[in-house]
């Protein structure tokens, strides 16, 4: 379809304003970095790297982010053998309610995080009698982080030739080495994009952690919360917010990356 | 029962929700058959083929391989391989992995698979191209791959589903000749599926024409087209004219629903039955007529090309005898 002259200008600056919108603030941030005031005044009166110091030094920050990490990556783990599994039954079998089981586990990823929060925070404390912990903030991290990896790997096998499986069994395999030698090859980048994306949703996610986080589990979003109105903390939160932006983008960029490669195939 | 045949199916019947893909199918598969199951798409000739492989439960009935039921065994446990209709080659393996994969699953060692794959793959023809990837193979090459995988564990019954139907009809001839002489070579039984009657012809031993799920008939090519025992058999398998009993009446003067090939009715310089051409088809070897007769009967005729030229409205004399007539169950 051929554009006009002037819908392609128009539709072009719609499209360089939105990005502008969604970039700019940013890069300000990466900028407010290496501002030399303290209350970043623009323009700048001048470049320091001394925030950038002061950051490896702030109170806790390394071991917020270690601390995110480690529930990243549990949550990551655990989505990946959940959703596989999921996207298995729910892909190659027929049962009663597997729309209504297809649903629910959608649809944590658009219920507000609030609620989420406050459901578990309840069920947690009141119902189980648990403590906050890590474990608990991995466990609500799960709820969300699964339906990156099932919608990956569900549409993934939906893809696939199920006559693959078939000609499999029909040569002698079993059910494990099937999966082993013929869907899981064929499920890896889908399970490779979607871990990424569990990993980049858990890294900086807050509003369910605010809930389910006992007090000495500090992830670097609710570090960050906690250490940006306190004085002379601010430009050392402008670091740690590149810092986030740099490890939750790199995921998305790898995972849109396997997906590409993949359609091209 | 005492002799073993390759395959019995009793009392087989398969549901899917309302509808009968298979109805109460008995069936006996001598050893080394080269056996056709040919039918419309829906006929359940290939639900007979995937209930065999075991990629699906019977709702009712047994399956017995070499004398032994199966029914309930699961299909890495049958002792049968099947060729898909669109291959299903691994894609993420290469064509001797591919081929090595049913042994691989054995516990064989790669030495040892990859040695037995090359044979397989030396059987088509194909042992040069072990490094390609299926994606790099052409239809006709992928269709002898998937072949070679499913010999390579030397199956005691090798199924075929529509193996054929995807390659364009030069390669499709080629592939029968080499199918068949397969066949001969390891001599196995071969369970072959189409909607192709003249592949079903000139392929089986034995041809089940099947139609809503029952077998319409069974027995040699020749039986199925000298003798269609209904009118579906009649129509299905070659082309035929197919008569009714007032018809018949007024060209033989007998009275019964009947088929009569279009070959056997002959074109004569005089005499017989006259006729004015309807309509002309250019066949090559031969020549297609529509005529219909002086009492108003139309008729295909099938005159090789060699006789003469015909042309639309011209007048012929037909010659044809009620010996070569058919007789049809109502």
């Amino acid at each position: 379809m051929r554009l006009s002259r002037g819908a392609r200008v128009t539709l072009g600056s719609v499209a360089g304003v939105i990005l502008a919108v969604i970039y700019l603030p940013l890069l300000v941030v990466l900028i407010n970095s290496f501002n030399s005031s303290m209350n970043m005044t623009w323009p700048l009166p001048g470049l320091t790297t001394n925030w950038w110091a002061r950051a490896l030094e702030a109170d806790g920050l390394v071991s917020a982010i270690t601390t995110s990490f480690e529930v990243a990556a549990a949550s990551t783990a655990i989505s990946l053998v959940l959703g596989t599994l999921l996207s298995l039954a729910l892909s190659r079998y027929r049962f009663f309610g597997r729309q209504t089981v297809s649903l629910l586990v959608v649809l944590p990823i658009a219920l507000p995080g609030i609620v989420t929060g406050i459901a578990l925070n309840n069920a947690f404390r009141t119902m189980l009698g648990l403590q906050l912990t890590m474990f608990t903030v991995v466990i609500a991290h799960v709820t969300f982080c699964i339906v990156t990896v099932y919608n990956n790997a569900f549409a993934r096998l939906s893809r696939m030739n199920r006559n693959l499986e078939e000609a499999s069994a029909d040569l002698g395999a079993g059910l494990w080495t099937t999966f082993r030698l013929v869907t899981f090859p064929q499920l890896r980048s889908a399970l490779f994009a979607g871990g990424l994306l569990a990993f980049g949703l858990s890294f900086d996610e807050i509003i369910v952690t605010t809930f389910t986080a006992g007090g000495d589990t500090v992830t670097l979003p609710i570090w960050i919360l906690n250490n940006m109105f306190r004085p002379g903390q601010a430009p050392v939160v402008n670091v740690v917010a590149v810092v986030l932006v740099v490890f939750s983008a790199l995921p998305i960029y790898f995972a849109q990356r396997l997906t590409s490669t993949d359609q091209r195939r | 029962m005492v002799e073993n045949f390759a395959i019995s199916l009793r009392g087989l019947k398969k549901t899917f929700g309302t509808t009968t893909a298979v109805d109460n199918l008995d069936l006996d598969i001598a050893s080394g058959e080269f056996f056709s199951m040919l039918g419309p798409s829906g006929s359940g000739k290939t639900t007979v083929l995937r209930l065999i492989a075991g990629f699906e439960q019977p709702t009712a009935g047994t399956i017995s391989l070499l004398g032994q039921d199966v029914t309930a065994s699961a299909p890495f446990d049958r002792d049968v391989n099947t060729v898909f209709q669109d291959y299903a080659l691994f894609p993420h393996m290469n064509v001797l992995e591919n081929v090595g994969y049913g042994l691989r699953v054995r516990g064989i060692n790669k030495d040892g698979r990859n040695r037995l794959a090359l044979e397989a793959l030396e059987t088509v023809r194909l042992a040069q191209l072990g490094e390609r990837k299926p994606s790099e193979l052409s239809g006709g090459q992928r269709q002898r791959v998937a072949l070679a995988r499913a010999i390579a564990v030397k199956p005691k019954v090798l199924l075929l589903d529509e193996p054929l139907g995807a390659l364009d009809l030069k390669l499709r001839e080629q592939m029968q000749i080499e199918l068949k002489e397969l066949q001969r070579e390891l001599g196995i039984t071969f369970i072959f599926v189409t909607h192709d009657q003249e592949e079903a012809l000139s392929l089986s031993d034995r041809v089940a024409v099947f139609n809503a799920g029952r077998i319409e008939q069974l027995g040699t090519p020749r039986e199925l087209y000298e003798n269609p025992a209904s009118e579906f058999v009649a129509k299905f398998v070659g082309t035929t004219n197919l008569l009714e009993p007032d018809q018949t009446q007024l060209l033989f003067g007998v009275s019964k629903r009947a088929s009569l090939r279009p070959e056997k009715i002959r074109v004569v310089e005089t005499g017989g039955t006259q006729a004015v051409i309807l309509e002309v088809s250019y066949l090559g070897a031969a020549q297609r007529l529509l005529v219909k007769t002086d009492n108003g009967v139309q008729l295909t005729v099938l005159a090789t090309a060699e006789e003469r030229v015909f042309a639309r409205e011209q007048t012929v004399h037909l010659q044809m005898s009620a010996t070569d007539l058919v007789s049809l169950e109502p």
